[in-house]
């Protein structure tokens, strides 16, 4: 049964319907199966109705859906299991906030790299609730350069409420450990599509966000901080997170107008848990036409115009 | 005196910018409680003589200290900050601004200057804590960047004075991306081989330790300062305990690998012009 949060409620009533009438269809011999495809309907336009019109801070509750689809679901649909992840950064441990490896889409080399976040409690604490430690971001940016090493395009799916923030981690060089990326990055041979799947908060986000590409979900969130801290910083208390979220322009079409990323790939209506198949679909999509663009780019000039597009970020007068 | 020559306009001393030091006024050390005259603290770099504790200076002590003769050429010095996300809590950015540039009488929370430090050029980026906590926004970002540029044009060292909060919230994505805005501009620096020396001054915290305060081909630090990516509170909110004694100080920091030395105010000019001839050649 799936999960409903705030905004999905008024689907309640339906789907217990639907739940009752596929019940009976399978169960019995009557034959319900109009009422089945009219229910449909209506959960379809229900779902249009309240997805069409989101708020900033709706949109975050959306990218934090507990059935949305997480980094190595999109891996898999999209390699179609042709994937080996690879681990370690080598130096301290293997961070399960990270993941990456080689797969391959419709027949050509990628590397990914991606936060993940687990699937129910006990997941949630392995993974750390997608918060990377240093060796994460240094697990990374080596999967990266074994990439370049052998020319292969890096896909990054980003979707973290943040880089851990914890004592080991800032022994170990969090701010390091990013920034070394973000200046790595700049300077990769190879493509670099970066995806923000779900949540992009922060430095832990940007940490493995530096592309030629940088392509938002609709319903993810991309910003310096969560709305939650925001309102905690800014107004000492949690309580105006939902005018933090508008405050901080950080969907997708914000972003897109303030020309801090570089495109908008469509969900499902009802948003990605609706329809995981077709969500990997289209990122699937997305992808291989990113790649094709810039695969036939010379890397120098790749290089210059990634770095001349983040150089251009930022309003002064 | 006769490169100075050559600069035609924007020459500056910090003599004129020099805080007012009337005489009979004391500054009392908020560590130790010591109490000097503020000519006294002032001749002693703004450093507690009886404790050593390394107190808050901004971008006009700074350059006094490392230009020779305090003089050097502000560059970038008409940039000010959009409000390009009308941003707005308790009040809004555009006042949050004006109040900033009424209190600290600067235009940003970053200044920068080229001159000379013990005879070779170099262009220092300062920043200024007392300008809304020294916070990364788009003129920090593109002063940074504005700075590398002539860097590079003129193969001249630059070195970064972090002093900052982190990030700027009230310019959000635009803020964050300041930081890969300076790391990818400096690494066109470092693929001309042109030195870059960080100094990490109390306190240097989240986008600014994850950006170009810790890309310095060398990392310095002022003795004690508070050095970290997230700030102590949120790391003890997450562990829920107490912060481990000298956590995220300057010797911890050094400690763990991060830092290549912690230089006293006073050694500062010397060991990093040191390190410039060194790395010269
Ligand atoms: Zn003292």
């Amino acid at each position: 049964m799936a999960t409903l949060i705030e905004i999905e409620k008024p689907l309640q009533k339906l789907l217990d319907q639907l739940d009752k009438a596929e019940h009976i269809q399978n169960e019995s011999d009557v034959d319900v199966s109009k009422t089945i495809k009219d229910l449909k309907k209506k959960l379809r336009e229900k779902r249009k109705e309240i997805f069409e019109n989101l708020t900033a801070w709706e949109r975050v509750m959306v990218s934090r859906h507990p059935d949305r689809p997480y980094t190595l679901a999109y891996i898999n649909a999209i390699t179609g299991g042709d994937f080996i992840e690879l681990h370690g950064d080598r130096t301290v441990k293997d961070d399960k906030a990270m993941v990456g490896g080689l797969g391959s889409i419709d027949g050509q080399s990628v590397m990914f790299i991606g936060q993940q976040k687990g699937i129910n409690t006990k997941m949630r604490q392995y993974r750390n609730f997608g918060m990377a430690n240093p060796e994460g971001y240094r697990k990374a940016l080596r999967l990266m350069k074994l990439a370049e090493k052998f020319n292969i395009p890096v896909i990054s799916l980003i979707d973290t409420p943040g880089a851990f923030p914890g004592v080991e981690a800032e022994e170990r060089g969090q701010g390091e450990a990013i920034a070394r990326n973000l200046m790595e990055m700049a300077q990769l041979s190879v493509p670099i599509i970066c995806i923000i799947i779900g949540e992009g908060a922060s430095g832990g986000a940007l940490g493995i966000g530096i592309g030629d590409k940088v392509l938002m979900l609709e319903n993810s969130w991309y910003s310096v901080i969560s709305p939650e801290n925001c309102s905690a910083i800014l107004w000492r208390t949690w309580e105006y997170k939902e005018q933090a979220a508008e405050s901080l322009k950080l969907t997708g079409e914000d972003m897109l107008k303030n020309k801090l990323i570089d495109g908008i790939i469509k969900e499902p209506i009802g948003g990605a848990h609706n329809d995981p198949e077709e969500t990997f679909r289209t990122v699937k999509e997305e992808i291989l036409k990113q790649l094709k663009k810039l695969k036939a780019i010379e890397p120098d000039k790749l290089i210059e115009k990634r770095i001349k597009k983040f150089c251009a970020m930022g309003v002064t007068k | 005196m006769g490169w100075f020559k050559r600069i035609k306009d924007g020459i500056q001393t910090t003599t004129k910018d020099k805080k007012e030091t009337p005489e009979g006024l004391w500054h009392k050390c908020p560590t130790c409680k010591q109490m000097l005259t503020t000519e006294e603290h002032a001749e002693n770099l703004w450093v507690c003589d009886k404790c050593e504790k390394h107190h808050r200076i901004g971008s006009v002590e700074y350059f006094h200290i490392l230009f020779d003769n305090g003089r050097f050429k502000e560059l970038e010095t008409s940039l000010k900050s959009g409000d390009p996300l009308k941003f707005k809590d308790t009040k809004t950015y555009v006042v949050r601004l004006k109040q900033a540039k009424d209190k600290s009488k600067l235009t940003d929370a970053i200044r920068v200057g080229h001159g000379k430090m013990n005879d070779q050029d170099i262009i220092i980026c300062c920043m200024d804590f007392n300008f809304i906590g020294g916070s990364m926004g788009s003129v920090v970002g593109e002063k940074i960047s504005r700075a590398i540029d002539a860097s590079l044009k003129k193969k001249i060292p630059l070195m970064i004075i972090s002093k900052s909060g982190g990030a700027r919230m009230m310019e959000a994505a635009f803020s964050l991306m300041q930081m890969a805005k300076t790391s990818a501009k400096l690494s066109l620096l470092a693929k001309a081989k042109i030195p870059y020396i960080s100094l990490l001054t109390d306190p240097t915290t989240g986008g600014v330790t994850a950006s170009f305060a810790m890309l310095g081909d060398v990392n310095l630090a002022e003795p004690g300062a508070l050095i970290g990516f997230a700030g102590p509170r949120i790391v003890k909110e997450t562990i829920g305990v107490d912060l481990p004694e000298g956590f995220q100080t300057s010797e911890f920091v050094l400690e763990h690998g991060f830092l290549d030395k912690i230089v006293k105010r006073k050694d500062l000019k010397n060991t990093i012009s040191n390190l410039i001839k060194l790395f010269a050649n």
